[in-house]
């Protein structure tokens, strides 16, 4: 290949601008900047919450206050003043919305810019969406289907007002407040998020989806997801993230919680598309978020997918907690940077109980400035008799002035279990490449063709819905390279 | 009754220790040595000691070798050892040079450096400083980092005397040099040894780093060795371990490699209270090659760190990294590999690999390989795994009639085989292989002391494994 031309396709990949840019002009309603004690009573206040939870927000800020930020990872965070954040903004307009006709065309429209037409998906993909505008949920779909399952999906706060007893039962039982520092935060201040619960022995009939989006400057977003699939029930819950472009930073700092009992099993999907930053590395979104799952019951299973193409710092570990006997946790991952973008992510899999194993396949892509880090710990406890774990984590390298990072942690006290890891560093090789040109592949279809392969493994673990828009946001990502 | 000692109190002592002792300490010193030396320690006052908190040591709590009031000599001891006992060192069909550390002080009659035939210079670091204070100052401590922990700054602080060796360019040293640290006191000793290796263009050199305890006695040693290897030099390094379950060894090697050099580091851990190997190698030079090796077996409440930092500096080198333990009883055995390929350091090939063998469900095993990259035309590859004896294997021998405890041997040696076919010196091979065996038999006791062949009994054994067969 000509070394002129590879520099072009591989300037195209750094320089192609975010598409996603653009803000809704909607009427806001939001708290004043800061963070204390009466905002977190405000936002309770405005939620019209339980005691217990304006509890459970106050220990949370109580405790963070005594927290320090990470600073363990391979990441450069510039100073996030907190105090600089608003931590409450809500569609002012909220009334009860009985069709979509109802919603703000204006909001719609904001949707339809992204791909995502309710009721295309309504009517074509029976996808049960719920959209979560900024912080609070605007519309659900399809819930009178799922309603009839018995299958409750809804906004946090729906559930806070609705079910009480199973958001007091089950929220912090995976990730406690005080878990960490952006964890504790997020207990502190969480705005909306959505909740699901499968019942007994209930086969979820479709996909379930939420898109999250960031609007209005300066918001921070403090999403809480907490899932519960109750014993033998099946459940696949995607999530994706596409934000407009901005110069100011924005903090995200979210907790997802999954809960599987006996013998349910869920599928969490993500493609994750904050706006990065633009060339320079200017603005972008601080992702710090805190998944993680637990394998309650035996027989259980959490799969985890991600496409991580956003954010201008990733700091995120999804997780999985396998206490139950013969539990099995999944990691599938395709985590993209490019320009001056920053990625420390990974998985962690504990491993509590007997014959539990898990998988973790990590694929690393990074160009331009960027920093990718892969950062798991796969951890075998004494009870954990035959455990077994496999790890692989390969990073690819397109161009010279980035960074590829492994650091995996293997901690065992077991002597009946296996743990394996193996993971690669290496560029696209010149005879592959050279292979395609020769079949009269160019350059650049080539690159995607080699990329596209080099992801499939994560990639084929998208439900079908979702796998169209993973692929489209690594082109956008890696725009030029990827056909 | 003994008063408890933990770290603090260890540092206090130190702190005045150094102090009072200021003079004698540095009374061989170059103005430079000396200087450092205080900076070093103004080092250690502010960083103390190491402790779990930090990352690179959050596996090795050093907290139960503080609990012992150690005692810290200030020049050699009058007496000396049977001189027997040292030359009973040689290895059977093994031809070395042997120079030795007792009680961390270069042992000798008198105390001139020994100059070879062709020019190898071999001796006590204390006494190079006085004859070759150029050469010395020109490598000493210009490779070690005080800064990377407080131990580091502690040696150098302290460190009064070590071992010296020069192979002057071109030169090749046929013989290996077998360098025989002997601890062998009755109180508990806190040694800090600084060893000095340079080795000049184009020239060879094999050494053998033994360490080993003469007792049961608690000691803590603490030793930074530096070892620059210039243009096209190559250098085998072997390490081998054999202390007693109560002695702490914190060993720290700095290898600095210059263009197309090549060096291969051996270290065996046969035995040992804690230890921690620490290589740090950097690639300075382009077509550089470093492999890096090690075994360890550990058992009881053994606990053995292996840290490697390999150091892509420079564009076309290679590294490889082979370690292989097994870890019994309730011990622990941590590996912690990092390979740092910097910008622009491009057709660099580095490999990294951790096996461990689970043995019992209080042994713990931990294992970090580690890659930070930062140039795209590499090949980095890492793998770790733990597991346990092959059951299928472990079928197929007991099927041909072995015993399931010979069986078991038989895999767990050949298990270890790898890392000791690495060992390119033949005598050394057979005899680590003979060591390595007799320690997985459990036969291999601290009077059966790794090189020393004193008193051992040779025991028949109503089955032997028939090596060649695997």
């Amino acid at each position: 290949m000509k070394e002129e031309e590879q520099n072009n396709i591989l300037d195209e990949v750094t320089q192609s601008d975010y598409k996603y840019g653009f803000v809704t002009d909607i009427e806001m309603e939001t708290a004043a900047k800061g963070l204390n004690e009466d905002i977190i009573r405000y936002i309770s206040m405005k939620k019209n919450e339980p005691e217990f939870l304006l509890e459970y927000r106050l220990r949370a800020y109580r405790k963070w206050l005594t927290m320090k930020e990470p600073d363990w990872a391979h990441l450069k965070i510039p100073p996030i003043d907190y105090q600089d954040i608003i931590y409450y903004a809500a569609p002012k307009e909220k009334k009860e919305l009985s069709s979509l006709d109802e919603v703000d065309p204006e909001l719609l429209e904001t949707f339809n810019k992204l791909g995502i037409s309710l009721e295309e998906q309504k009517r074509l993909s029976g996808v049960a969406v719920d959209a979560v505008f900024d912080s609070v949920s605007v519309k659900t779909t399809f819930s009178e289907t799922l309603e009839k399952q018995g299958i409750i999906f809804c906004s946090f706060s729906e559930a806070v007002q609705n079910h009480p007893e199973l958001v007091k039962k089950y929220m912090g039982s995976v990730v406690p407040y005080g878990d960490n520092y952006f964890a504790a935060l997020n207990s502190a201040v969480f705005s909306d998020g959505s909740f699901c619960y499968i019942p007994k022995g209930v086969k979820c009939p479709v996909e379930l989806s939420t898109y999250f989006r960031i609007n209005t400057a300066g918001t921070g977003q403090f999403e809480r997801t907490l899932l519960i699939a109750d014993e033998g029930s099946y459940v696949s819950y995607m999530e994706g993230c596409t934000a407009p472009q901005r110069d100011e930073n924005q903090l995200h700092a979210a907790v997802v919680e999954i809960v599987a009992l006996k013998d349910a099993e869920v599928k969490y999907s993500t493609v994750q598309n904050w706006y990065p930053g633009d060339k320079d590395g200017k603005g972008g979104i601080y992702n710090f978020v805190t998944k993680r799952g637990m394998c309650k019951g035996s027989h259980s299973k959490i799969s985890w997918t991600q496409v991580e193409t956003g954010s201008a710092i990733t700091w995120k570990y999804p997780g999985c907690i396998l206490l139950g006997d013969n539990s099995v946790g999944e990691f599938y991952s395709v985590a993209v940077t490019n320009n001056h973008q920053q990625a420390d992510t990974g998985s962690k899999m504990i491993h509590i109980g007997k014959n539990t194993k898990s998988t973790i396949i990590s694929k690393g892509i990074s160009a331009g400035f960027s920093n990718n880090s892969y950062r798991g710990l796969v951890k075998i406890s004494k009870r954990a008799e035959n455990s077994r774990n496999y790890s692989q984590c390969d990073s690819l390298l397109l161009g010279d002035k980035c960074g590829a990072h492994t650091f995996p942690y293997i901690n065992t006290a077991n002597s009946s279990s296996i743990v394996e890891h193996e993971a690669t560093t290496s560029k696209i090789s010149e005879d592959q490449l050279f292979y395609c040109q020769q079949r009269g592949i160019d350059t650049e279809n080539a690159i995607g063709l080699i990329v596209n392969g080099y992801a499939k493994e994560v990639l084929k673990q998208l439900p079908m819905e979702f796998a169209v828009e993973a692929q489209k946001l690594l082109s956008v990502s890696l725009e030029g390279s990827v056909g | 009754m003994e008063t408890k000692y933990n770290d603090i109190l260890f540092k206090e002592k130190l702190v005045s220790l150094f102090n009072e002792h200021r003079r004698k300490i540095g009374f061989n010193d170059t103005g430079q040595m000396s200087a450092l030396r205080d900076n070093a320690f103004e080092t250690f006052e502010k960083t103390g000691f190491p402790h779990t908190k930090i990352e690179d040591w959050r596996n090795t709590n050093l907290k139960n070798v503080f609990a012992h009031n150690y005692n810290v000599l200030f020049e050699a001891q009058a007496d000396k050892p049977d001189i027997e006992k040292i030359f009973q060192c040689n290895i059977h069909n093994f031809d070395t040079h042997i120079i030795a550390l007792y009680n961390g002080w270069y042992l000798s009659e008198d105390k001139h450096l020994i100059t070879l035939p062709n020019g190898t210079i071999i001796g006590s670091l204390a006494q190079a400083v006085k004859e070759y204070p150029e050469l010395v100052e020109k490598h000493y401590n210009k490779y070690a980092d005080i800064n990377e922990n407080g131990l580091i700054a502690l040696n150098t602080a302290f460190a009064q005397d070590g071992i010296f060796i020069y192979v002057p360019d071109g030169v090749e040293t046929y013989k290996t040099i077998q360098i025989v640290n002997i601890l062998d006191r009755d109180d508990k000793l806190f040694i800090q040894n600084k060893n000095l290796i340079i080795v000049g263009k184009n020239a060879k050199l094999t050494f053998l780093h033994c360490d080993d305890s003469y007792n049961y006695n608690r000691s803590f040693t603490n030793t930074v060795t530096e070892v620059f290897i210039d243009e096209g030099a190559v250098v085998d390094h072997y390490k081998l371990q054999n202390l007693n379950d109560s002695s702490a060894l914190i060993n720290t090697t700095y290898f600095h490699l210059e263009k197309e050099s090549k060096l291969t580091s051996n270290a065996i851990t046969l035995n040992g209270g804690l230890i921690r190997n620490k290589s740090n190698v950097i690639l300075a030079g382009k077509k550089g090659k470093a492999n890096i090796y090690g075994l360890y077996l550990v058992d009881k409440e053994q606990h053995i760190d292996n840290r490697v930092f390999v150091d892509h500096a420079e564009s076309d080198c290679d590294s490889d990294e082979l370690f292989k333990g097994i870890a019994d009883d309730n011990a622990t055995a941590v590996f912690n590999g990092h390979i740092l390929v910097r910008k622009d350091s491009q057709k660099t090939n580095a490999s990294q690999t951790n096996r461990n063998i689970q043995l019992t469900d209080k042994a713990t095993v931990f294992s970090k390989p580690f890659l930070e990259i930062y140039a795209d035309d590499v090949k980095c590859s890492h793998g770790a795994t733990v597991g346990q004896l092959d059951e299928e294997a472990l079928f197929y021998i007991k099927s041909r009639g072995i015993g399931e405890y010979d069986a078991k041997l038989l895999l767990l040696y050949a298990f270890a085989a790898k890392v000791i076919n690495k060992i390119s010196v033949e005598a050394l091979r057979e005899n680590i292989d003979d060591l390595v065996k007799k320690r997985l038999r459990g036969e291999l006791a601290i009077c059966d002391m790794c090189v020393l062949q004193c008193k051992t009994q040779e025991k028949t054994y109503e089955f032997e494994i028939d090596l060649s067969k695997i």
